[in-house]
């Protein structure tokens, strides 16, 4: 009895982990620069999403992708919901090479990976300068991007390892 | 060629508009949604003020809970390291203090006189002071601001000045019910109207997104002016936001159009945000 409500415990824990860690960074903000070296930033949320909706969408909901985007929003404090959109055309990338793919691969994804992000920043930095006419710094949005893409590997590593013991424990 | 586009289009309206078995909307609609959403924000509508003050209200508090072991792991960290450089520390605070001592009796005498020539022309300047807590001081590379556990239910107004001490920090861009939202100094989007002394020169700090600022909009070059000697930025007040005389930072010996701030953003734990009232009595 003891080891089922064990195995259900940490079934929850596992199927629960991209949600959690998403609104975890949404709500800390965090961007593991602890060092604090000048410059250094990536997107974690941007890598979450990109792996979960993916890899395995049944574990990352459309819906807490909208709220967290909100959330992202309010804490950095610019205009609320275009993190959201952000979000969701992350989704909307990799919902299309779901579809379009037959043998997934991991160099393809990594590929895919930069050109959604670029996209989406470029599409994020337009509204923030032109629209609501808020002063960036575009170097910073470029290597934060640049860090962005190549920390995924290492996330990758560390997400279908997870990914892994979610399909296998629901298989089980 | 039209088969591979019938793929395409497939593929796309399938991304856009099918939905998995546990997704309860399509992400076509949680587009607009977001969409609707960064319209509707832009928009002063009471209801959709009060939404949003809800909103704020709400991800502040979480979002201060949530980080509150981060918060602790930081706090003994740096404490840790303030222990392991308590003797280098001590020795520079007692120079400090020689140094300090001396200029204290010049800053009274300047004060009482200040007060004086302000009686002569029959102008007071009262401000008030209210102590706030920092709830959230996130750095994000986009945005430097933090957030304050004060707000419209303490009589915080838009544009108040925020002081660290005696420094300045930043100005109040947002203010919700219990909480509100400082921009920093170091925020590209900050401008601040200064006076640099003793050159008595006007100008504007504007933020860079990094830990130090840039001076702008002086009248004319003052680089051959400064002949090593220390150019301290004061708030000018020409806004009538903020009041005169509240240090802001020094320039930089390297780059004399570089500003230091005098204040550390990422060590601030109380602040006070000051109001002003300047009265004129004739």
């Amino acid at each position: 009895m003891s080891s089922l409500n064990k195995n259900s415990l940490s079934n929850i824990i596992f199927s629960y982990f991209p949600i959690g860690m998403l609104f975890l960074s949404v709500f800390n903000d965090f961007d593991f620069n602890y060092l604090k070296i000048e410059y250094f930033s990536f997107n974690f949320a941007h890598i979450l999403i990109f792996f979960w909706t993916l890899k395995n969408p049944d574990h990352l909901g459309y819906v807490s992708i909208f709220l967290a985007g909100i959330i992202n929003d309010v804490i950095i404090g610019m205009p609320i919901g275009i993190s959201s959109f952000c979000y969701l055309l992350i989704c909307t990338a990799t919902a299309y090479i779901r579809n379009i793919t037959l043998s997934p691969n991991f160099i393809n994804d990594w590929l895919s990976f930069l050109f959604i992000i670029l996209l989406i920043n470029s599409i994020l930095v337009s509204i923030l300068d032109l629209i609501f006419l808020i002063e960036i710094d575009y170097l910073k949005y470029l290597i934060n991007t640049g860090f962005t893409f190549l920390l995924y590997p290492i996330f990758f590593f560390f997400f279908n390892f997870i990914n892994q013991k979610i399909s296998f424990r629901l298989n089980d | 060629m039209a088969t591979s586009r019938d793929d395409f289009v497939i593929a796309f309206r399938s991304a856009f508009l099918k939905k998995k078995d546990k997704q309860k909307f399509s992400l076509l609609t949680l587009l607009f949604l977001s969409i609707l959403v960064i319209i509707l924000s832009n928009y002063n509508f009471k209801v959709i003020q009060l939404i949003k003050i809800g909103i704020n209200e709400f991800t502040y508090r979480a979002s201060f809970l949530i980080s509150t072991p981060e918060n602790k792991i930081q706090k003994i960290n740096s404490q840790i390291k303030d222990h392991l450089k308590v003797y280098d520390n001590y020795k520079n605070l007692e120079l400090e203090l020689e140094k300090l001592k001396q200029k204290k009796l010049t800053n009274n005498f300047l004060k009482m006189e200040n007060e004086k020539l302000r009686d002569l022309i029959n102008e007071s300047i009262n401000s008030n002071e209210i102590l706030a807590r920092v709830l959230i001081d996130k750095e994000s590379p986009f945005l430097r601001s933090i957030i304050l556990n004060k707000g419209t239910k303490d009589k915080l107004k838009i544009g108040m000045a925020v002081v660290d001490e005696v420094h300045l920090v930043g100005k109040v861009i947002e203010v919700n019910f219990t909480n509100s939202r400082v921009l920093l100094l170091s925020d590209l989007n900050s401008k601040i109207p200064v006076v640099l002394e003793p050159i008595g020169m006007q100008a504007v700090v504007s933020g860079t997104g990094g830990t130090n600022g840039k001076i702008q909009y002086t009248k004319e070059e003052y680089s051959d002016d400064i002949n090593n000697q220390e150019i301290i930025a004061y708030t000018s007040g020409l806004g009538g936001l903020f009041k005169p005389g509240l240090p802001v930072g020094k320039i930089s010996r390297i780059n004399p159009h570089e500003i230091v701030f005098f204040s550390d953003f990422k060590q601030l734990e109380y602040v006070k945000i000051i109001s002003l009232n300047i009265e004129d009595n004739n």
